[in-house]
């Protein structure tokens, strides 16, 4: 139970020097008004003064004490004209307002799904936001309450956008487009949501015919490609939107979907941000070194990857 | 994982390596943090409780070679444990704690929520094998119910859980190996898990346990010191000085209690050093690693260039 691999972290020696404790490191926190002029990222601490706060207005990550804006997290100091934040390194996912999501549900409530979505609380899927299966469009009676569960059932998977916020900060979801909805062929992989950059396009096709949706909460589904069209028919075919049945995946394919699930998670343990770019060279390299699709696992494989993928950009 | 047999055997080892004259001054060079103290040369005469360990000896040391105001080696691990959003191993000497922090989450027990603001749910877990005898605690014991509550009201006012409301914080403690220090040892595990969480805090905690020894105080008491002496653990915010926490389980002449109280506090910043450094070193390496993933920038171009790849060739690749 305690030996888990930690990889991404450096030796310890590195990061901890030995030193007296007579030894102070002067950091200087106050904030002046061209420090953030700079450019370069400033790190701080829960409990470091930032500034003061008759200059400056406080965000997120901070708390006024003593007319002192002082950081609450570990993280980068970001300043917008007059308001100071900081943004923390590793958290929770922050929804904001049309990110798309990768979630699973995990309760069905009268008119309404829970779903988890890596945030503070689970989000709330209504009956009223999701598509009919065939696309038909008119209100949802009684009697599309009471089949929710054909539609979505605890543990299904699903992709979606946020749609709104209730008073207390949960998040509304909707599926009212032909690409979200139910996830089938595929394989759910977590990263870091931190790690999840907003793109143009959260859905991705590589060209070893698999499939990614980037989901911003750092879930992210990797599942075998379909053609858009492929895609749209099936929206319109009844059955199979909700369908919860699997096409045939043959070998190959599913030998791709799980090199790609290991590089993303190479890339999550050692905390680098995805690319499509990233991760198609990362590919190539994988099928270059002809080794067993798990051996990306192993800590000096990844560690290679890492180098080497690194190095070219 | 050297259990407190092993320990034992170490402690009574120095003790005879003393005893024989074999001690050698310079101990400062096996311990990263020391915390010196003006008073420390004042050193009062040593009582004989243990036959076998001296609690101070003439010449100033305690049965471990510490001086009276030398804290223990601190070394801090912040790697990514499991799923866990934020976690911690810290280890005081002989004494390890891993600490795990997942959420703010929604709550399992939806009836237990608060409507505006975190619950904070604290579960400690004694491992078997981190005393020197090897024996399976109950679930409920008391003792570590009591511990688990009381790192639970230490936190109540620092973590901003009003950020967060109907959501939980489950902070899980496992103790690896004991040596005295335990709670002192959890405190600050915790608040390291916290932060690495990116759960606000108003500040760090920093915990430390001080004793009498006759009229000496003594910091960082280990198991052999514990046993020995009246003892307090006291936890303070660093950048304001203000006090969450001072325990007291025996009895502490009131006389010795504002000595021990003042000198914990300022035990307390030291620690907060070596926890500060740690949380900085693992901030910048995680925002330099970023950084390195992403040579041609976040911004633009990332945002002009088409996602979609057309020429599928599936089987080609293998």
């Amino acid at each position: 139970m305690i030996a888990f691999a930690s990889f991404a972290q450096p030796p310890q020696d590195a990061i901890f020097p030995r030193h007296h404790p007579d030894v102070v490191d002067d950091m200087d926190v106050d904030l002046g008004e061209d420090d953030f002029e700079r450019g370069y990222q400033r790190l701080t601490c829960p409990g470091e003064p930032i500034t003061s706060s008759q200059a400056f207005m406080r965000g997120h990550g901070t708390y006024v004490d003593n007319e002192e804006v002082i950081a609450s997290v570990a993280g980068t100091i970001e300043r917008v004209n007059k308001l100071v934040t900081v943004r923390a390194v590793r958290s929770r996912y922050n929804p904001e307002v049309g990110d798309l999501v990768v979630g699973r549900i995990t309760e069905v409530q009268p008119r309404r799904w829970k779903v988890d979505a890596n945030s503070r609380q689970d989000a709330v899927l209504m009956l009223s936001s999701v598509n009919l299966p065939g696309g038909v469009q008119r209100r949802k009676l009684e009697s599309d309450e009471l089949q929710m569960r054909t539609f979505f059932e605890d543990g299904d998977l699903l992709v979606a956008e946020v749609q709104a916020f209730f008073a207390d900060g949960a998040m509304s979801l909707h599926t009212r487009s032909l690409r979200y909805g139910k996830l089938r062929n595929g394989q759910l992989v977590t990263v870091p949501p931190a790690l999840i950059r907003r793109l143009k396009s959260h859905f991705i096709s590589l060209p070893c015919g698999v499939d990614l949706i980037l989901g911003l909460n750092g879930y992210i589904w990797v599942s075998k490609h379909m053609s858009q069209s492929q895609q749209e028919g099936d929206a319109f075919d009844g059955e199979a939107v909700y369908s919860n049945r699997n096409d045939e995946i043959d070998g190959a394919t599913r030998i791709a979907i799980s090199r790609v699930s290991n590089i993303i998670r190479v890339f999550g343990a050692h905390f680098i941000p995805l690319t499509d770019t990233l991760l198609l060279e990362a590919y190539e390299w994988a099928v270059e070194q002809e080794g067993d699709v798990r051996d990306l696992l192993q800590e000096d494989v990844g560690d290679a990857l890492v180098a080497t993928v690194t190095a070219h950009n | 994982m050297s259990g407190g047999d092993d320990m034992a055997v170490w402690m009574q080892a120095r003790a005879n390596e003393r005893a024989s004259g074999l001690h050698r001054g310079d101990k400062t060079s096996r311990t990263i943090t020391s915390f010196s103290h003006p008073l420390s040369a004042a050193l009062s005469a040593p009582r004989k409780s243990n036959p076998w360990v001296e609690i101070l000896n003439d010449g100033g040391y305690r049965s471990d070679g510490r001086r009276q105001y030398e804290l223990r080696d601190i070394s801090i691990d912040l790697a990514q444990q499991g799923t866990a959003d934020g976690s911690a191993v810290l280890t005081h000497g002989l004494t390890q704690v891993l600490v795990t922090v997942f959420g703010p989450r929604e709550a399992k027990m939806r009836s237990q929520t608060l409507h505006d603001r975190a619950v904070l749910n604290v579960e400690v877990n004694v491992l078997p094998f981190s005393t020197g005898e090897r024996r399976r605690r109950a679930r409920a014991d008391r003792r570590m119910l009591e511990l688990a509550a009381t790192i639970k009201t230490t936190f109540e006012p620092v973590v901003q859980t009003g950020l967060y409301p109907r959501s939980e914080i489950d902070v899980f403690v496992h103790v690896l190996q004991q040596d005295g220090g335990l709670l002192q040892t959890c405190i600050n595990a915790t608040t390291l898990a916290l932060a690495t969480a990116g759960i606000p805090l108003l500040d760090f905690v920093c915990a430390v346990s001080g004793g009498v020894h006759a009229t000496s105080p003594m910091l960082d008491l280990t198991t052999l010191e514990e046993n020995d002496l009246p003892h307090v653990t006291v936890a303070v915010m660093p950048r304001t000085n203000k006090v969450t926490l001072v325990t007291l389980e025996t009895r502490l002449h009131v006389d010795r209690f504002g000595e021990i109280f003042k000198l914990a506090c300022e035990a307390g910043q030291t620690i907060h050093k070596e926890m500060r450094r740690a949380v900085k070193s693992r901030t910048s390496a995680l925002i330099t690693a970023m950084g390195g993933g992403l040579g041609h920038g976040p911004g633009a171009d990332v945002l002009e260039r088409d996602i979609v790849m057309d020429d599928v060739h599936t089987n080609d690749d293998f």
